[in-house]
């Protein structure tokens, strides 16, 4: 890790204008990600504009009825909150399926969607990554990527996104505040993360020197909502496959439905093909089935990952049919 | 241009005590408390908040205090396991620790031990944990502590020397 | 809950007042901070260190052209930064000194090496022709033994049995990184190490440096686990002691977690090859296991995975075989129970496929296949209960309510399945000093250098001394962790208790003669008596020893993700008596567990490009957290063997990870009805296998 300097900021304007003036700065919240990427040499800011302090922490309710969420609040808060419990408990089973106590204590709701990829390769200074080093070339995708992406990728980069709580905020249409020297700005959720495409290095829409306010969910989707991990140990672990969803039924068939898959790709995966075709379906797993195969017929699986698509298929079926037959829910193993 | 400033004056609270340092911007509260404070009982097992050893509670909350850069902390108040037992009385998940062999090498013991005493306190304010039922209380009403509960909210601590039964068995003695 | 008596240091343990080896920062202390090759094969060009020392802070980068010069010793990954040689990727090329942590891991950032890099070849096949059959596999036994007349016995047998199952590369990763703090005065080293044993250190150190024993100390007090990867010395001692002696300072040297995957030692990758042939009772005629594994070009290591099939069974027939390739790859070593854990996983197996295939129930199998004798020898075990284990595991489980039939049991998408294995490892025994000493006014010190890992030695030790003495436990106090102390072995083996126990007993009968011909009266100017068990332990005993054990898994399969998970692991062990209940059990549980990882998720891949294993920090690397242990029991049945040392002890800190890995395989087939014969039972293997016609 290289010597940096560090200022804490007062206002969010003096942050903003802090970094805009130290083009090789980055803002430091929980720290979760950024020191153990400084840690591992692959951030290497000269100067750290702390705003874990700014009054970002809140979480208020909105006119619309929904909620916005500050960019600060730790995660645990964010679990914990009772309307996010009970108006969005997808959202709360996700941020509690990641990481751990500690962590969650300590990460923030803007660090979270602003993690990097932990692919091991990125991670590796020693090591090429287009992510990390444009142009150095991608070994992960003929090496070890057995937990990297099955859908978007490109010849550039096989990185996943490893958010779970990202991926229950792309299935309720949440909405990323910002605020940078040009303004303030709304992002939606769905298109805050990137494709690797040719620019892997950027993870995010993110500008220089913008920061992260809040995330503002609408009204609630009318139904439940909910979210299930698949992961290599019961706890304390990313994500194979994830799926967040939200599905309303009437009289029989899918009226509303909200599908994300996690873990698949280089951003929290927004099934837009599969909710086309459940909507109006009967709610029966051979629909939820069929819609997660029509959502996962684009993905391109690498060498030792390809049961990924069959593991988020599985997931989505199952988390949708719990949705649909409240009180079947299966016994979590 | 002068080079610019790269350490800083940091006041830590740790166990009721201030402390004063002038610290590099680059030094966690893990390393000012082990190099600097001479108080070792936070571990460092990986440096990167992968196995939970460094838990100290910081303002009250369990953290991992390999990823807290000291500089950030300024001000805040920091208990170790040396700032748990009263005296020559053991904090009770201390002694249970020790009377259900809660550990064998000892390495992870002080990080599972602050983990514990934070955990306990989540879960008396009413935070849910990843197995905790939505149809659970009322915000705020206590979560009782299950075997289950107890094992997920204590997964933040890795022991390689596999003391995970006797682990929850002390905890679960100091909670019923 | 035991009575047995807690730790003794446990009160230390758990205040934090405990030091380990990086605890100790004398005035003046620098910090070193390796940099690891990254090149798999190849020479060091080049390393400019002019960025590095720039650093503020910074004292010294040591190199092969700088560092102090090492003699030669027999464990060669001892001799970093010698020579420009880099014979796998991690393999250390130099060492950054600094006045604190943070400006070590910035210079050691800032090293910058060039490398005249040669095409490396580090991935394991079966037909790899850098392959031979080695003379000894570890722990000495001849790699290769054939009895009788395999293949024809093998080719008569009605039952035959034929799978190979393989095994990743896997990790010790005790929860303290190697670590080692340092200082030089007066010509004499000081080391507080992170080891199993300061007596083997301080004597490698006195070979590396040239210098004689008695100028050096090695104290290893706390040790934060090893499971034997700190068995013998590991690079941080070498590297803190040249950069303690290059810089005049005390050097600490705490080895990053990310780095220890390459210099400190593995289980290697293992594939096995089984044949069991049996009659139709299920009784075994023909066996073979066939190892092939790897080890790295610096020095060799064979794990002996075929040597349980030489003592398990009864096999009239049988073939038990190493093969190794020295590779471009990190040198493998001791991890708990080498050759036992992963030989019986594919031994075990194997039994469980013979008893589907036999249509014999699986306990009842081991038990017909039960031997006084060990099989390769023929000499008769001093005790074994396997199959009084089997039984008692058997009814405290519940296995006569299991349907044998795989996938027979379902709790709404889950599968359940249960399964069993048996657990063995043998009893080693190695020669031990140790002292007794009277220390006034009625109260005893025992002096041995014992490592006190986490296995509880300390406590045993004054259990052992006060039983020999006829004292009480709290009239005794036990040093261990020291080189200045009588010499003694490592910990490991399992041999720690039976070796250092045995001189201590030794050395307090001597004690208590000793007051007895002074017609008992306690002297109060102090007595010591000495012990060494050189003499006493048996070169050829005319029998063989081992502990046995049973033990039986209960998983649930998700089948639509393909996650398994425990539900319930219980043990029954005969492991001779139990010195401490209380810490004995959890040295079972604590095997057990590592068992589950084992079984479940851990794994090292081979990055075949690279030539380095990829998951190397604990968030790739996954052990089990504390999510993934639930209903552990360990029991054991009460053994009474004369032929083992004065306290009848075997070993107890391996056996628990023998067998568990198989338990929780077959468990798995049973639930499923897939046999997967690659650990660690990933989602991917199982979940085409679970698919339901549709």
């Amino acid at each position: 890790m290289k010597a940096f300097a560090y200022t804490r900021a007062d206002d969010v304007d003096g942050a903003i204008a802090a970094l805009a003036a130290s083009p090789g700065g980055m803002f430091l919240g929980g720290g979760t990600n950024l020191v153990d990427l400084m840690k591992l040499g692959v951030a290497s800011p000269g100067l750290l504009v702390d705003v874990s302090r700014l009054p970002l922490t809140e979480i208020e309710e909105t006119p619309d009825g929904g909620l916005r969420i500050g960019a600060g609040v730790r995660n645990s808060d964010l679990a914990a909150h009772p309307a996010v419990r009970a108006r969005y408990p997808a959202l709360s089973q996700a941020v509690l399926a990641g990481a751990s106590g500690q962590i969650r204590n300590t990460a923030t709701t803007g660090g979270n969607l602003l993690q990097r990829t932990r692919c091991l390769y990125f991670q590796d200074v020693g090591k090429p990554c287009n992510k990390r080093v444009p142009g150095s070339g991608c070994p992960a995708r003929e090496g070890v990527h057995r937990d990297l992406a099955v859908l978007g990728h490109s010849a550039q980069c096989v990185a996943t996104h490893p958010s779970d709580m990202a991926v229950a905020l792309a299935a309720l249409d949440a909405v990323v505040e910002l605020r940078g020297p040009g303004g303030e700005r709304t992002v939606p959720l769905c298109d805050f993360h990137r494709l690797p495409g040719d620019e892997p290095e950027r993870d995010t829409v993110v500008e220089p020197a913008e920061l992260v306010l809040a995330v503002r969910l609408p009204a609630p989707p009318a139904g439940r909502s909910a979210y299930r991990k698949a992961r290599d140990r019961s706890s304390y672990a990313f994500a194979l496959a994830s799926v967040a969803a939200a599905l309303d039924v009437r009289a029989g068939r899918v009226a509303d439905v909200r599908l994300a898959f996690g873990g698949l790709a280089h951003k929290p995966w927004r099934a837009r093909v599969a909710e086309g075709t459940l909507r109006g379906a009967p709610a029966t797993e051979e629909s939820f089935a069929e819609a997660a195969e029509a959502e996962l017929a684009a993905a391109e699986p690498l060498r030792d990952n390809a049961f990924k698509v069959r593991l988020a298929r599985n997931l989505a079926v199952r988390v949708l049919a719990g949705l649909a037959a409240p009180g079947e829910e299966e016994t979590g193993s | 241009m002068a080079a610019p400033q790269t350490t800083s004056p940091v006041t830590l609270h740790v166990n009721g005590v201030a402390h004063r340092r002038e610290l590099d911007h680059r030094t966690t509260v893990l390393d000012a408390l082990r190099e600097h404070l001479g108080l070792t009982g936070a571990k460092k097992g990986c440096d990167h908040a992968q196995c939970g050893a460094c838990t100290v509670l910081v303002d009250g909350r369990r953290a991992n205090s390999c990823l807290l850069l000291a500089v950030a902390h300024d001000g805040a108040e920091i208990t170790t396991v040396e700032g748990l037992a009263d005296g020559d009385d053991l904090h009770p998940l201390q002694a249970a620790f020790l009377e259900h062999d809660g550990f064998q090498c000892g390495y992870c013991t002080p990080g599972q031990i602050c983990s514990a005493v934070g955990m306990i306190a989540e879960a008396g304010e009413g935070a849910p944990s990843h197995v905790t039922p939505l149809a659970a209380g009322p915000p705020g009403v206590p979560v009782p502590l299950s075997p289950d509960e107890i094992r997920e909210r204590m997964s933040g601590n890795l022991c390689r020397c596999g003391a995970y039964v006797n682990i929850v068995a002390a905890i679960g003695d100091v909670t019923r | 809950m035991s009575t047995d008596p807690v730790r003794l240091e446990g009160r230390e343990k758990v205040t934090g007042s405990a030091r380990y080896a990086a605890e100790h920062t004398p005035p003046g202390t620098a910090y070193a901070w390796p940099v690891p090759a990254t090149v798999a094969l190849g020479r060091v060009l080049s390393v400019d260190t002019g960025a590095a020392m720039a650093e503020p802070g910074a004292l010294a980068v040591l190199t092969h052209e700088n560092a102090p010069r090492l003699k030669d010793v027999e464990d060669r990954t001892l001799l970093v930064l010698q020579n420009d040689r880099v014979p796998h990727r991690g393999w250390y090329v130099a060492l950054a000194v600094a006045e604190t942590p943070e400006a070590a891991r910035a210079m050691a950032a800032a090293v910058r090496v060039a490398y005249a890099p040669e095409e490396h070849d580090a991935v394991l096949t079966p037909e790899h022709p850098r392959l031979y059959f080695p003379e000894e596999a570890n722990s000495g036994i001849p790699a290769c033994r054939e009895r009788g007349d395999f293949d024809g016995a093998y080719a008569r047998a009605p039952v035959r049995i034929d799978a190979t199952y393989t095994l990743p590369g896997l990790h010790n990763h005790p929860m303290e990184p190697h670590a080692t703090t340092a200082r030089w005065e007066d010509g004499r080293l000081f080391a507080h190490d992170s080891c199993q044993g300061a007596t083997a250190v301080q004597e490698t150190l006195a070979a590396l440096f040239g210098m004689d024993k008695e100028r050096i100390t090695v104290v290893a007090e706390h040790v934060g686990g090893g499971f034997g990867c700190k068995g013998t010395p590991r690079p941080q001692v070498v590297l803190a002691a040249m950069a303690a002696r290059h810089t005049g300072r005390p050097v600490k040297a705490v080895l990053p977690r990310a780095q220890l995957a390459a210099v400190v030692g593995h289980r290697p990758p293992l594939i096995q090859r089984m044949r069991l042939g049996a009659g139709e009772d299920g009784v075994i005629t023909a066996l073979a296991h066939e190892v092939t594994t790897q080890t790295s070009t610096v020095r060799e290591f064979v794990e002996q995975a075929a040597a349980p099939s030489r003592a398990m069974y009864v096999s009239l027939d049988s073939r038990t075989t190493h093969r190794v390739a020295a590779l471009d790859v990190p040198s493998p070593s001791w991890m708990r129970a080498p050759g036992e854990a992963s030989g019986m996983y594919a031994l075990e197996c194997a039994m469980d496929e013979l008893a589907c295939a036999a249509g014999v129930d699986p306990v009842e199998l081991r038990v017909r296949n039960d031997t006084a004798t060990y099989p390769d020898s023929g000499k008769p075990y001093s005790s074994r209960h396997l199959v009084e284990c089997l039984r008692e595991g058997a009814r405290r489980f519940g296995w006569d309510a299991r349907d044998p039939r795989p996938r027979s049991r379902t709790e709404g998408r889950l599968l359940i399945g249960s399964g069993v294995a048996s657990s063995f490892y043998p009893v080693y025994l190695m020669p031990s000093s140790a002292q007794a000493q009277v220390t006034g006014a009625g109260r005893y010190r025992i002096r041995v250098n014992a490592t006190d890992i986490g296995t509880g030695a300390r406590t045993v030790l004054a259990q052992i001394a006060a039983e020999a003495l006829g004292v009480a436990q709290d009239l005794v106090a036990v040093e261990i962790g020291s080189s200045a102390l009588p010499a003694a072995p490592l910990a490991g083996g399992s041999a720690g208790t039976g070796s250092w126990g045995w001189a201590v007993h030794k050395a307090c009968r001597t004690l208590v003669g000793m007051i007895d011909e002074r017609g008992g009266t306690l002297p109060t100017d102090g007595l010591t008596a000495t012990a060494d068990t050189g003499e006493d332990i048996a070169s050829d005993p005319p029998h063989a020893k081992a502990s046995f054990g049973a033990q039986f898994a209960e998983v649930a399969v998700d089948t639509d993700t393909g996650e398994v998970r425990l539900r319930r692991l219980l043990g029954v062990f005969a492991a001779g008596r139990v010195l401490n209940a209380r810490t004995g059990r959890s040295q079972f549980i604590g095997g057990m567990t590592m068992g589950v990882g084992m079984a479940l998720m851990e794994g090292s891949t081979m990055d075949a490009r690279f030539g380095d294993f990829a998951e190397r920090d604990l968030a790739s690397y996954h052990v089990p957290a504390c999510a993934d242990v639930r209903g552990i029991e360990a029991h054991w049945i009460d053994e009474h063997d004369p032929w083992l040392n004065p306290m009848g002890s075997k070993g107890i800190g391996e056996i628990g990870i023998v067998g568990t890995a198989a338990a929780i395989a077959n468990a798995v087939h049973h639930a499923t009805g897939v046999r997967v014969r690659d650990l660690p039972l990933l989602p991917e293997k199982l979940l085409a296998g679970l698919e339901r016609p549709r």
